[in-house]
């Protein structure tokens, strides 16, 4: 494509090799984006649960989750509409630790997570084993704000944020894939920010 | 939540690409805004509430893309962007203070498939401020296919002046609410500046179906919860909202 004509970049431009191609550093803010309203969840009904092809689907609610080892991210968030935001900590538990408590059958291999609200996205597995994913409820230190996903989400941080799916309250691991909320209504499947994998059709 | 699908839509390819857009009309006569009215190569069909991608490339390769929502009717052969220009919007600002007719852009969309209105189900969409611009879309599709009994379009803003599309809006039968300016009625009396009152909305969402509420977090948020004293159900509410927070 062509040069645009009388554009150089803007105030946001800084050439940072952590930006991901097409990305902004959004500094400290942090946009608030849902396709919903922001639901209200009381914590003492709150519940995860992790089932499909497991070998003991296993339910945790607000004090059980607490009783995993504390795992901790710091880094940076990439989100589709083109912020990023570095040198985040979101502390809650590790994925891992929730699949060694239920075991992974070995026909799994995608996961499909679902939030309060109804939302969901999918993921393959490999992308939320091996340290690269969380299930968090605090941010910088402080709970994570229900507009922000909490009081509890998916953290995925490797891939677009819509990935880490705020409210979440099951992950289903499965022996295929199938597209979740966003990834129907036009984004990418997996959302790699490094390879700007944003809609449908990118490769 | 129910999937978006379940309407009528004409985007069944809804894999986009690059494409070059070329700007055919400027616009500036709204303060902080641009409107651009884009020639669209390759186009597709939208769905009123969608949006576009539009990309700027410098000489060095350099790139920046934010997504803008269309204004205008699927039928319209132009493709019309109002977008508002932020405070070291890097590519709002450009769009603002550069652009010219017969500037080529890189475009990308139609895009999304939640944040749609395809004529048959009775909605309320309730705006703030720049928020309003894919309901104008959706409202002139609406009048275009007679559908329009069924869609209310609720906008709310600081001033009139900072009300895109303000004179069209109320000459569609929009419902407006100013926050800081007092509004005459025609009947003669006025509305006050102040936020849209519950019974405002209640009144306004009187038998719909689905609710698109489009702003600030803030807004959305507050607009959520007099939705839901007027008995909108949350899950009936499609949101698309934008700004910082803290």
């Amino acid at each position: 494509m062509g040069i645009t004509r009388g554009f150089t970049g803007g105030a946001r431009r800084g050439g940072d090799t952590r930006l991901p191609p097409g990305q902004y550093d959004t500094g400290a803010g942090w946009p608030v984006l849902s396709a919903e309203l922001t639901p209200q969840v009381d914590l003492d009904e709150w519940t995860l649960t992790v089932d499909g092809l497991v070998d003991r689907p296993t339910t945790w609610d607000w004090r059980g989750i607490h009783a995993l080892p504390p795992s901790s991210y710091f880094g940076d968030i990439h989100c589709v509409t083109t912020w990023s935001k570095f040198d985040t900590t979101f502390s809650g538990v590790s994925v891992d630790a929730l699949l060694q408590v239920t075991g992974v059958r070995l026909e799994a291999t995608h996961v499909f997570a679902t939030s309060t609200t109804g939302y969901t996205t999918n993921l393959p597995l490999s992308d939320i084993t091996d340290g690269k994913a969380w299930i968090v409820w605090e941010f910088d230190g402080k709970p994570l704000t229900a507009e922000h996903g909490g009081p509890v989400r998916l953290l995925v941080p490797h891939l677009y944020f819509w990935k880490s799916a705020k409210w979440v309250t099951r992950l289903e691991l499965r022996d295929h894939d199938e597209q979740g909320f966003w990834e129907r209504n036009g984004y990418h499947d997996r959302g790699d920010p490094w390879l700007e994998q944003r809609y449908q059709g990118d490769a | 939540m129910s999937e978006a699908g379940t309407e009528p839509t004409r985007t069944e390819a809804i894999a986009s690409s690059w494409t070059t857009a070329i700007v055919r009309e400027v616009d500036r006569s709204t303060a902080g805004f641009v409107r651009l009215r884009l020639e669209v190569a390759d186009r597709q069909d939208h769905v009123p509430g969608q949006h576009y991608v539009l990309r700027l490339r410098a000489p060095d390769g350099y790139t920046a893309q934010r997504s803008y929502s269309i204004a205008s009717d699927p039928a319209d052969p132009l493709v019309e962007l109002m977008v508002e220009c932020l405070p070291r919007g890097e590519v709002s600002s450009f769009l603002h203070d550069v652009v010219e007719v017969g500037d080529e852009l890189e475009a990308r969309g139609p895009i999304g498939r939640w944040f749609v209105w395809g004529g048959t189900t009775p909605s309320i969409c309730v705006a703030g401020g720049s928020g309003v611009v894919p309901f104008v879309s959706m409202l002139r599709y609406a009048r275009r296919t007679g559908t329009d009994a069924g869609l209310t379009v609720v906008a709310s803003a600081q001033t009139r002046a900072r009300l895109p599309y303000a004179d069209e809006l109320e000459s569609a039968g929009a419902f407006i609410a100013l926050t800081r300016e007092n509004q005459p009625l025609p009947d003669g009396s006025e509305r006050v500046a102040a936020h849209l009152y519950p019974e405002e909305i209640a009144a306004l969402a009187d038998g719909v179906e689905r609710a698109y509420v489009c702003g600030s977090v803030g807004f959305v948020s507050f607009v959520g919860r007099i939705l839901g004293e007027a008995g909108v159900r949350s899950d009936m509410v499609r949101v698309e909202q934008f700004g910082p927070t803290s």
